[in-house]
């Protein structure tokens, strides 16, 4: 075998070696999404129901609660970026990250001190790469979050957002989040949404229409808002994470998609490339016997 | 006239149904829902929820903290989880 057709032929090989894995990586996301998807959907009847009950209590009572009133003069924002721990899914975590560093650069214009809270091992390296500050780093979880999780940055973020900014280096006035929301099985898109001030009336969600009935709270109004909001930051930031898990594996199965496809191609224009090979070999060793036979003959022709 | 109940936690819904009767533990004290009940917002500690159907059945739930909201015959409790 010539040298050309063993290098084509190992190269095939560790192409369909690559291709193997691509082609598995991309069946385990497929089904991870499906059930990324259903936790998502088992997870909005608490999202809807906290919403409402957050608007009907923050839009019925005058409490003046400081995570629904603005602060007058903001010093600092926190940002919170949920991105993948583990690459092979195209542009999902490098999108996320993009979009903090515009939402930093915008709240930076206003005058904002910008401290990160960050969500997977991608987005930590990032900033870790570029030695930025980061006030708080979680990993591990990206692709499968739970409830628990998201209770655990909640907190670290509530308690950041409740010491005194003016004081405290480490507080803040304002909670951004940047999440990918799962529009479809193709589509996804990084969004930054703020969470704190609330915007209690969202319209992009679908909180139950209607009008809200007055309620009577109990104990009173301010202790209601005081234990429904954390809850609330809580639910959104878990609707946030697993919306992101959902997008990580769509993003990583049609990552993977396009990877087998270009392997396949690639395969396919080696096995060319190696016909070819193969062909020429085969001819030249016939044009070299054929050109050995003729000298043979033509010299014994001549010795005649 | 029936209640319309849902009990939820962040991840599923835990029961939902039609109910005759809710009472549940709020942190002024049991709190008891019959149908026709003025809307309310309550805040609930960890205690049990009972729910008795429009079956005759009666479910109860134990609840680590939560909220109660109740308007127009519809009564959602809101757990962080349910045992």
């Amino acid at each position: 075998m010539g040298a050309q057709l063993r290098i084509y032929r190992r190269r095939m090989r560790s192409v369909k070696a690559t291709k193997k894995i691509t082609k598995a990586m991309e069946l385990i996301s497929a089904s991870r999404i499906v059930k990324a998807q259903q936790r998502v959907t088992a997870s909005t009847p608490y999202a809807n129901e906290l919403t409402r009950a957050v608007s009907a209590v923050a839009s019925f009572s005058s409490t003046n609660h400081p995570l629904t009133t603005a602060h007058e003069n903001p010093r600092r924002a926190a940002i919170l970026i949920i991105s993948a721990d583990r690459g092979m899914a195209g542009a999902y975590s490098t999108n996320a990250i993009k979009e903090g560093e515009k939402l930093a650069a915008l709240l930076r214009e206003r005058g904002l001190q910008v401290s990160n809270f960050l969500v997977g091992r991608k987005a930590v390296n990032y900033y870790k790469f570029r030695n930025r500050e980061m006030a708080g780093t979680w990993t591990g979880f990206s692709d499968n979050p739970t409830y628990e999780n998201a209770r655990e940055v909640a907190d670290a973020l509530l308690d950041a957002f409740l010491a005194d900014s003016t004081q405290d280096s480490l507080g803040v006035d304002e909670i951004h989040i940047i999440f990918t929301q799962f529009r479809s099985m193709l589509t996804q898109e990084a969004t930054a949404k703020r969470m704190i001030p609330l915007e209690v009336v969202e319209s992009s969600e679908a909180v139950p229409t209607g009008l809200l009935p007055m309620y009577e709270f109990e104990p009173n109004a301010g202790e209601v808002l005081n234990a429904l909001l954390p809850r609330y930051i809580q639910a959104r930031i878990f609707n946030a994470m697993l919306q992101s898990a959902a997008s990580e594996h769509a993003a990583r199965r049609r990552a993977m998609k396009s990877a087998t496809d270009n392997a396949e191609d690639l395969i396919k224009s080696l096995t060319r490339l190696a016909n070819a090979a193969r062909q020429a070999e085969i001819t030249q060793e016939i044009s070299e016997i054929v050109g050995g036979a003729d000298a043979l003959a033509s010299a014994s022709a001549g010795s005649e | 006239m029936a209640l319309n109940v849902a009990l939820v936690s962040p991840t599923q819904k835990v029961w939902s149904g039609e109910a005759t009767f809710v009472s549940a533990r709020t942190t002024e004290g049991d709190l008891g829902v019959l149908p026709g009940h003025s809307p309310l917002f309550g805040v609930l500690v960890d205690g049990a929820v009972s729910i008795k159907g429009t079956d005759g059945t009666t479910q109860e739930f134990t609840v680590s903290g939560g909220f109660l909201s109740v308007s127009n015959d519809r009564v959602s409790i809101l757990t962080e989880s349910v045992n």
